[in-house]
């Protein structure tokens, strides 16, 4: 019997450990989940949430950093985003996922001055300790989560669908699935794929 | 003489160049790249995505390296995903200079929603990805690997 308690003790050890080190990134938000709110700290050195925006029909919450080519091409995308849907009542909150200590460019101070050479009117606010974009299921910068009104996942993926050309997309998946959420039907597509540089994280 | 030797250094500059260009083939549209994740043979094919502007890509490239050499059994790909317009300026001088050894393409088809499932449905976009198949068996990967050892290791998986 003792020995049994022994064990489980050992088991128990040996699961708490495995939970607490493991990011598993996979397991993420699907369309038509409910999205948890959360307190990050922007450039500005403000906490931000999404239930900071009262009059808010919705956000787009935008995965992104300062390193990734990807991003970096997006970044004004990002920004006009902003202009072009904060007051119609869709802001952008932009979360840097990275760990700068794997990836030194990523550091709330290197997104001070990223935000401040490319005039970010959202907020870019850091997910320091990684707890946010597990619990999203981002995987990769840049990536959107668009939630409506109540939180709810209505897209996610990519911005649109020229990464490399702004002047040349054909689909714009966040002007859609907006358009769709303001008709209040369910966009099409509800989800997209692309290319994106990894989220860093320490492996177990 | 030094007109000749001239000539035959010429000759295999330009015999150099050619080959590091025939090399590279680059694919503007994942039909014309989708071959490549179908060979019917008995080899194991190990293709990776990668890119020069990704850093655990490039940390990673040693071991596919070392796995190219290694058995005649596997073929691997390096499927660079880098921009069109950086080709010229960032893939080629790293591929000067890295001396890779496996076989190289380029693919250059941006339209990614309409292609990365026909990779693996697994498959969010985030790279390096790796995808490993020999005739129906494969398996897929969306992380970088750590050793040579780890890449065998799932190899060993799909070796029926």
């Amino acid at each position: 019997m003792r020995q049994f308690f022994i064990l489980s003790f050992l088991v128990g050890c040996f699961l708490s450990v495995q939970l607490h080190a493991e990011i598993n990134p996979g397991n993420g938000y699907k369309v038509g989940d409910k999205a948890a709110d959360f307190s990050l700290k922007s450039v500005d050195g403000q906490m931000v949430s999404l239930s900071d925006y009262k009059d808010a029909k919705g956000y787009i919450v935008v995965f992104t950093c300062n390193t990734c080519p990807f991003s970096v091409k997006y970044e004004d995308r990002i920004n006009e985003m902003h202009q072009k849907y904060a007051d119609a009542g869709y802001p952008v909150i932009a979360i840097n996922p990275n760990d700068p200590s794997i990836k030194t460019g990523d550091s709330y101070d290197a997104m001070k001055i990223r935000a401040e050479e490319k005039g970010f009117d959202f907020p870019y606010v850091f997910d320091e300790g990684q707890k946010v974009f597990p619990v999203y299921g981002a995987t990769k910068t840049p990536h959107v989560y668009i939630l409506d009104q109540d939180m709810i996942v209505k897209y996610i993926g990519a911005i649109d669908d020229n990464p490399g050309d702004a002047e040349m997309v054909d689909m714009n998946y966040v002007d859609n699935a907006i358009a769709s959420i303001q008709k209040g039907v369910n966009p099409d597509p509800a989800s997209t794929k692309a290319i994106g540089c990894s989220i860093k994280y320490k492996k177990s | 003489m030094k007109f000749i030797s001239l000539s035959a250094l010429l000759t295999l500059m330009m015999l150099e160049m050619s080959h590091a260009q025939a090399e590279l083939t680059v694919y503007e549209s994942f039909d014309d790249f989708e071959h490549l994740l179908h060979s019917d043979d008995d080899k194991i094919h190990v293709i990776n995505f990668w890119a020069t502007w990704c850093k655990p890509c490039i940390e990673e490239l040693p071991y596919f390296e070392e796995l190219n050499a290694s058995e005649d059994n596997i073929e691997v790909i390096l499927v660079s995903l880098d921009f069109k317009n950086q080709i010229e300026t960032k893939l080629k001088p790293f591929l000067e200079r890295q001396k890779l050894q496996s076989d190289i393409v380029v693919l250059t088809d941006t339209k990614y929603n309409n292609w990365l499932d026909k990779v693996s449905d697994e498959w969010s976009g985030a790279i390096p990805a790796t995808y490993i198949y020999r005739g129906k068996a494969s398996v897929f990967r969306e992380e970088d690997f750590k050793s040579v050892e780890e890449i065998e290791s799932i190899i060993n998986s799909i070796k029926i």
